[in-house]
Order: C-alpha cells, then structure tokens, then sequence
C-alpha cells in the first residue's frame, strides 16, 4: 500500500490557480521531495495533504484513507513540520512535547517517556526546562522536529525543514533526518536547499505554477538534465557560443556568463580550459541546482 | 478537512493548554480579581458614599457598595473572558501561530475555538469565584445563595467570549480591539444598571440598556447577590441564551474562513 497518493489535485483561491494539476504517490519508507521556486505552490499542496486546506478538486489518500473524509485518523499517524515556527512560546521545551501529546490522545506516561527520548535524540535534554525563546534556531527546529514525531508517525511531512539554520545545525538536522530514514520513516519535504534534496529524497519533484515538470531520483536527474559536469565561463567569447552550439553541447547564455554541461566521459573541462578560459572559469560536479534553474528558469519570483 | 462542523470532547485538550500557561502565571492571574473589587468598594463605597447614600432598585432602598458589589462581578467577567478571546486569542492564532499547530493533529477548527470560548468562560468563573470570596466577607453577598454566581460567571463568560471570539475571526489588526472596546465594551460598562439603575436613564435610552447582554448578566448576578430583581430572570436568562448560540455560530464561521485560507 503507498502512503501517499495524490491525483489530479487541483486548488484555487479566488479565482487564481494555485494547484493545477498534480499526482505523484509515496511508497513506504521512502523520503520525496515537493521543490519549486516560491509561489509554485509547495506549501499549498502540503497544507492540502496535512487536511489543513480543502483542495478544489482532485483526490489524496494517505494510508489508503481519504483525507477528506477520514481526516482525524489520518492526522493521528502523521507529523508536521510547518515552515513557521509553531512552537508555543508560553509553555516549557518539555511542555511543549506534553501538551501536544495530549492532542494526539496519548497516555501520560508514554508521553513523558518518548518526550523524554525525544528530547535526548535532538541534543535538547539540558533545555527541558527552558523557555522556547531562549532557544536557538537550530534548537527551536530541533523542537518542531521532536514534536512532530511525539506520536510516532508513520508520515512525517516537513515544510522547508532547515530554512534560516546556520550551516552546523542544519548538519546536525540532516544526521537527524538520516538516522530517522534507516529507521524506516515515510518523508515528504519540501526545500529550497537543492543539496538537502539530493542527499536526503530517494525521490523528487519539481513543480512550478501549481505543475510537476519533472519527476525522478536526485542523480538520475542531474544526469539528464545537467550531465556529470559543469563549467562555468565568465566573458563568454563568440568563439565559445559557435563551438557549444556546431558541437551539441547543452548550455545555458547568460549574456556575459555561460554555463556548459558535460555528460559522462566528455572532455568538456579540458577543451574549454585550454581554448576558451580567458578570465574566470568553474569547473564543478553537476548539481540538482543546476536541474532546478534549467528547469524552471533564473527568473526571480515573487 | 470537511466544512461541517465536528465537535468532540478532544476540546478539553486545548482548554488544558490554556491551563497550564494559566498555572504558570497563578499569581497575576489571582492577585487582580483579588484587589480588584477592593479598589471599586474603597472608591465607590467610601469615597462616593457620602454623595450617593441609598439607591432605590427593583423597590428597595439599598446602599450603594451593596448596589454595585454584584454589577462588579458581572463587569469582571465580561471583561475577563472578552479580553480572553479578543487579545488573547488573537496574539495566539496570529502572532503564535498556536491554532495552525493544532490544526496539524487530529484536533478540527471547532474545537480548537469552542475550546478558547469556554476557557475565557472559566477564567471568568475563576475570577468571579475569588472576587466573590472578598465581598461576601464584607457583607455585600449574602451566601450560600450568592455561590451561584460561580454558574452565572462561566455562562455570562460563554456570552462574551464568544463575542469576542467573533470579533477576532473579523479583526485585521490587534490594534483595532479598539474600536469594539470603545464602542460595545466601555458603554456597556457603565450604562447597563451597572452604576446605577437604568431608571435614571432617560426613558428613550431605556430599550437600548436591555439590549445589551451585560444588563442581563447584571440583573441575574443580583437576583443571585440580593434576591431583587427589576427584569423577569426568565427574559434575562433567555436572552443570554441567545446571545451565546448566535455568536459562537458566527464566531466559527468566521474563524473558518479566516484561519482556512
């Protein structure tokens, strides 16, 4: 059975579409990726599957429920993470795990005890005590994260996990999130962080205005769209742009900038480096990053 | 989530967020209702004593503290559980960002809400109990009947939270509870037979007193208080009935719409 499954989702506010059409599903133990620039309608869709948002139109099923109509015991085996800090600031760390257990239904002592684990698994156990704005970003995130996994769900949904971490507590969440995965939990996340989504989603989509427009695994897609390697030439010469195009080589021109991608095996690094490098030149592995901005274009949003 | 309505006892666990933040506070929380009538009795009863003498309601001459005592418990808990679901409520649906955590669990809309308007009802009944307290012990209820102003305060606290609750599903900003406290809260405060009887009121001002819960609420925490009456406690208790239906209907209404976008 998949945990997530997701078809033809449509959702409109006011007239405007915010989800067009989407359908994609989510298999047991598998950590997917919802990416997109901002606006593309991300949080809108993971607010539909949490049953926080009616959807216009289209069907989502989690655990092979139907979150419209058996919304209460779909949310009894899911956490959330939401973008926003949604920690109750007048209560305790550890009140805050409380207090939400008791949302969940779950008996007292179970919850002291996976509060208690909670806390000591996210590095947060000499902060009971504290206040939540005496907390750090990384710590505060670390919170939501142990909150969301008070009632051991069998999906854990996370809306821009690491967004505003500084680089070691965003480390330190990955390793979380890494350790959670090989212990068989169901993700969805979304991100604008393109190294989190090829190092933690098995799986991944990229949509944009409310569309998938691609579906697949982090490296397969990078192959694909981005080749194995790039570079990246400053003062583009003419010369550069007649080579790249007689000889079929993927690239995009941004005026004075040209980025080039290499597939498998090809020499691309060697024949710029000896006949095109005039100024500055990158010469890097392939990323998703790449596959995001071919994709959906270097356009700034908003 | 489906738009009809779904309540269940699961209520009870947002009313006990609110308490265990209340018991952290206990103190704050005790000490206000505590000196609270303390200071109306000194202002009112001493200072304005001299002025007032008796006052005559419902066809009893009654002194003046004695007057006004049951009207400061009735004002508290309009107060209390108003600025409960109006500030309150709002700096934890809007600045906190509460309601969407708990939106995210097995919770609905529903109870998330009617949980806030009866834990603004309790804290009114919280406050009623302690104020009720005090002025017993100066003579100014007459017990064990004036206990159930305990009952009274979490009803009355119904009516008014729910109002308030209304009030912030349609408020844009926290800066403009201004605006319903100036013009329902304070004149309600002071014209609903709270300071004095409404028969001091011009006669044209009269329907406008009775129209308000506050009178209401008024009149029954004296019939409680003093057992004397100006209205039928049948019509009072209606018309709080009323209220509290009406405006808990239009206060999930538009908290769905304003917290569903």
């Amino acid at each position: 059975m998949k945990i997530i499954e997701v078809q033809d989702l449509h959702k409109q506010f006011n007239g405007l579409v915010a989800v067009d059409s989407i359908s994609f599903s989510v298999e047991r133990a598998e950590f997917f990726g919802l990416l997109g620039p901002n606006g593309a309608g991300k949080t809108t869709t993971i607010r539909m599957l949490y049953g926080f948002l009616p959807s216009t139109q289209g069907s989502i099923r989690l655990f092979g429920m139907d979150i419209q109509q058996d919304w209460r015991q779909i949310k009894a085996r899911i956490g959330v993470c939401q973008q926003d800090n949604t920690l109750d600031p007048d209560l305790t760390v550890e009140q805050n795990l409380l207090v939400f257990s008791k949302y969940f239904s779950i008996p007292k002592r179970e919850a002291y005890q996976r509060g208690a684990e909670l806390l000591d698994f996210f590095a947060l156990s000499h902060k009971k005590n504290a206040k939540v704005s005496e907390l750090s970003g990384g710590m505060a995130r670390r919170l939501i994260l142990a909150r969301a996994l008070i009632n051991q769900p069998d999906l854990l949904i996370m809306d821009e996990p690491t967004t505003g971490l500084d680089p070691q507590s965003k480390h330190q969440v990955w390793e979380k999130l890494e350790t959670l995965k090989a212990g068989g939990l169901t993700a969805l996340i979304t991100t604008h962080n393109m190294e989190e989504a090829s190092r933690l989603c098995d799986r991944l989509i990229i949509i944009d205005h409310g569309n998938i427009l691609v579906e697949g695994r982090p490296q397969q897609l990078i192959a694909h769209y981005a080749g194995t390697n790039v570079v990246e030439v400053e003062g583009a010469s003419q010369e550069l742009r007649d080579y790249a195009r007689l000889n079929h080589i993927e690239h995009d021109d941004l005026g004075r900038r040209m980025v080039l991608y290499g597939p498998d095996g090809s020499d691309l690094d060697n024949t710029i480096r000896e006949r095109f490098c005039s100024a500055k030149c990158i010469y890097r592995n392939s990323t998703l990053e790449d596959v995001f901005l071919r994709l959906t274009g270097r356009e700034l949003r908003e | 989530m489906k738009s009809s309505v779904s309540l269940s006892w699961r209520f009870t666990k947002v009313w006990n967020r609110n308490l265990v933040v209340y018991r952290r506070i206990w103190m704050v929380n005790f000490i206000t209702p505590l000196l609270e009538p303390l200071f109306y009795i000194l202002a009112f009863g001493i200072g304005f004593s001299g002025l007032i003498g008796q006052v005559r309601y419902g066809g009893v001459e009654l002194s003046y503290t004695k007057f006004i005592a049951p009207a400061l418990i009735a004002t508290a808990v309009m107060s209390n559980s108003f600025f409960e679901t109006t500030y309150a409520s709002f700096v934890r649906m809007y600045y906190q960002k509460t309601f969407d955590a708990m939106l995210a669990t097995p919770l609905s809309l529903e109870e998330i809400i009617i949980a806030e308007i009866v834990w603004s009802a309790t804290k009114a009944a919280a406050a009623a109990a302690i104020m009720l307290a005090v002025l017993a012990l100066l003579g100014l209820i007459q017990l064990p009947q004036g206990l159930l102003l305990i009952p009274l305060a979490f009803i009355g606290g119904v009516a008014f939270g729910a109002i308030g609750m209304f009030f912030t599903g349609i408020i844009p900003s926290i800066d403009m509870f201004n605006l319903p406290i100036f013009l329902f809260i304070t004149p309600m405060f002071l014209f609903s037979g709270t300071f004095f009887p409404i028969s001091n009121l011009p006669q044209w001002v009269r329907p406008l007193a009775l129209a308000v819960p506050l009178y209401h609420l008024t009149e029954l925490a004296r019939w409680f208080s003093l057992g004397i009456k100006e209205t039928a406690p049948v019509a009072s208790g209606g018309y709080l009935t009323m209220f509290i239906v009406f405006f808990t209907y239009l206060a999930l209404k538009v908290m769905r719409k304003r917290l569903i976008r």
